[in-house]
């Protein structure tokens, strides 16, 4: 993704105004028309109906924010979600804290597993987590011996309907996850140093940052958000599904960072954005859909709006710096 | 399969090294190219022994047929992955170049077998544009496409909910059921796409320029080589190759089944990667691909033939022989390294 330097434009300016805050322009617009055009969207009803739905692809766009922000991709967040749902039902009987406990550790263990042949083999992150992606949903699908389980558990299925101060308690655990990523970019070593390396791989590691380090626990955290993502959908569904859980979500949780801002070239990382992106991808599918337009014509616009946003992003190494 | 070269001598070390390459390296160069085709071997053999239903003629035709749609995909992938792209699009446009053939056979056979080319064709021209002359990343571009693809594919077929048949009686639909020497006719033309994808890549010009791009993109413009025409040039053929698989595949089944090749562009990078092609780009043969889709499919197979293996671990191994594979990749390439540095 090497690009050459063209020569800088009039239209610099507006342009890089666009990239860093065109998503936040277009969730505005959106609002606005919805506002005025669309029955029933400004009710609390509808808000927190629309925000449940993003939670979990925002949780695992946190993570998927991060890896890119390495230059890397995480490409078995989808398989990793089907894996943490399946294990869910297998432990519930001795407590849902167990279960949680044991799902999560799993994810971990497959970010240990990315970060590995990433980080220390020295794959491509694109194949290492390909293979994952394969292999993953294959390995959910024997843990839960290719079943659907209904999930009984009520603390657990507390998760997916239990309010708080209004709002659903999911929407609470992806805002506080949200904030903690966004700390965790902007005021610790880690996040600097996570930068640094998208940045300049070989600089950083001749500056003498625990390259390797930083990289293995990026994949980690992606594991182990996309596991609370698999739990989440799956207290939701109210039935862990690991055939269907997680499907696609890779696609969606890469085009909310993309549309957030954050580069593919790496060396940066926007949550703020990120948040944004996931909204406003969630938002046009349901003014959509509420405008009767079929799932086709959602999927188109959403093609457009990824090339779009990238297109933004590219004039970055060309004008802007 | 001959193994395909570098054309041109980028940098002025190489040529030098390549003189002086001691055993160990070439084992190890022979080791990426040919890896996947031993490994084939030795799947097929231990297989044969140890399955009774494995090594007889009826099997052997029904894995040839299966890959044969992988096949064409993983060719076109094949292609724009040694130029150091990647095209993600390809599942839904196979889907879509499916869905296209079973709607244009009403209007007449050679419609229903050129409206998947000519608009799986432009879909694949769109993503050359973007990626050549756009300069955005493949990635995200074929990621766009991916969904646009589908979008298009729910639109003409009433939101997925009408699957068209086939007139089992039409020459199209025989082309993907009817049988030549034993073998489906989807197989020969597997075999006869391979064959003139690999004079393409080692014989003409684009191959060659495909292989220098996927090198050193600057250093292929600096050649003066038509990097953007031909980048552009690979996207369109992945498209077409992808829009023809789905179309046989939608004629061996006589229906345009709308749920098809979610995931397919994986397999096909799965395949190409496990045949020795670098993601990286630059190096790549076309035979490798080929034996790294009979290798999924053979392993398909003999998982099936355990009949006491859920086929879940399907997946399960071919994830993790993809991993085993690209780590003995990098393995070898860093070894590589050090021996040119020597």
């Amino acid at each position: 993704m090497t690009e050459v330097v063209a020569a800088p434009r009039a239209n610099a300016g507006t342009r890089a105004w666009l990239r860093d805050n065109g998503v936040y322009a277009a969730i505005v617009v959106l609002v606005a028309y919805n506002l005025i055009f669309t029955e029933n969207f400004a009710t609390m009803a509808n808000l927190s109906t629309q925000l449940v739905q993003v939670a979990p692809v925002l949780i695992v766009a946190l993570g998927m924010a991060l890896v890119i922000g390495t230059e890397g991709v995480d490409l078995s967040v989808g398989s990793v979600m089907a894996i943490a749902a399946a294990i869910l039902p297998l432990y519930l009987g001795y407590g849902v804290l167990p279960a949680v406990l044991l799902a999560l550790v799993a994810g971990g263990l497959c970010g240990a597993l990315n970060g590995t042949l990433v980080a220390v083999v020295g794959i491509q992150p694109i194949v290492a987590t390909l293979a994952l992606l394969v292999g993953g949903r294959g390995l959910a699908l024997v843990f839960a011996d290719g079943q659907m389980t209904v999930i009984q558990n009520d603390s657990l299925l507390g998760l997916g309907t239990g309010e708080l101060l209004g709002l659903p308690v999911i929407v609470w655990l992806a805002a506080a996850l949200a904030a903690l990523v966004w700390l965790l970019v902007r005021y610790t070593t880690f996040g600097r140093q996570l930068v640094a390396i998208g940045g300049n791989r070989s600089a950083s590691a001749l500056a003498g940052l625990p390259v390797r380090r930083v990289l293995m626990t990026t994949y980690v955290i992606s594991g182990v958000l996309a596991a609370v993502a698999g739990i989440v959908a799956t207290a939701r569904l109210t039935a862990s599904d690991p055939s269907a859980i997680g499907n696609l979500y890779e696609l969606s949780a890469i085009t909310a960072v993309v549309v957030g801002g954050t580069p593919l070239s790496g060396g940066r990382v926007r949550i703020l954005g990120t948040v944004a992106g996931a909204v406003l991808m969630q938002m046009i599918t349901a003014t959509l859909i509420k405008h009767n337009l079929p799932d086709s014509t959602a999927q188109m616009v959403q093609a457009a709006i990824i090339v779009l946003a990238v297109y933004l992003q590219r004039s970055r190494a060309g004008g802007g710096q | 399969m001959t193994t395909t070269q570098q054309p041109t001598t980028l940098d002025p070390d190489e040529s030098v090294s390549s003189n002086t390459m001691t055993r160990a390296e070439r084992l190890a160069g022979l080791v990426q190219r040919r890896g996947s085709i031993v490994v084939l071997a030795l799947v097929v053999l231990i297989a044969s022994v140890s399955f009774d239903a494995f090594p007889t003629i009826d099997n052997a035709q029904n894995i040839a047929i299966q890959s044969s749609f992988l096949a064409i995909v993983a060719l076109g992938m094949t292609f724009v992955i040694i130029s150091g792209g990647i095209d993600l699009s390809v599942g839904s446009v196979y889907a879509l170049g499916g869905v296209l053939a079973a709607y244009g056979i009403q209007f007449g056979s050679l419609v229903g077998l050129l409206l998947p080319l000519v608009v799986c064709g432009a879909i694949g021209l769109l993503n050359g544009v973007l990626v050549a002359y756009g300069r955005l990343a493949p990635f995200i571009v074929t990621l766009a496409t991916l969904l646009g693809a589908r979008g298009l594919l729910l639109a003409i077929t009433d939101e997925g909910s009408t699957t068209r048949l086939m007139d089992r009686e039409d020459w199209l639909t025989q082309l993907g059921q009817g049988t030549f020497l034993g073998l489906g006719i989807p197989v020969w033309i597997t075999i006869g796409l391979f064959a003139v994808g690999v004079v393409v890549l080692q014989r003409t010009r684009f191959g060659h320029s495909t292989l220098a791009i996927g090198g050193s993109r600057e250093a292929a413009a600096l050649m003066g080589l038509p990097v953007a025409r031909n980048t552009m040039l690979l996207y369109v053929g992945s498209g077409m190759l992808a829009g023809l698989a789905g179309a046989l595949a939608a004629a061996y089944s006589a229906s345009g089944v709308t749920i098809v090749g979610e995931g397919l562009e994986l397999d096909a990078i799965a395949a190409v990667v496990i045949g020795g092609t670098l993601l990286t780009g630059g190096a790549g043969t076309v035979g490798g691909t080929l034996a790294g889709v009979l290798l999924l499919r053979v392993i398909q197979n003999v998982i099936n033939q355990v009949g006491t293996l859920s086929s879940h671990y399907q997946s399960v191994v071919s994830g993790a022989f993809l991993a085993v594979v690209v780590a003995v990749q990098s393995y070898l390439s860093r070894a590589h390294l050090r021996g040119g540095k020597r």
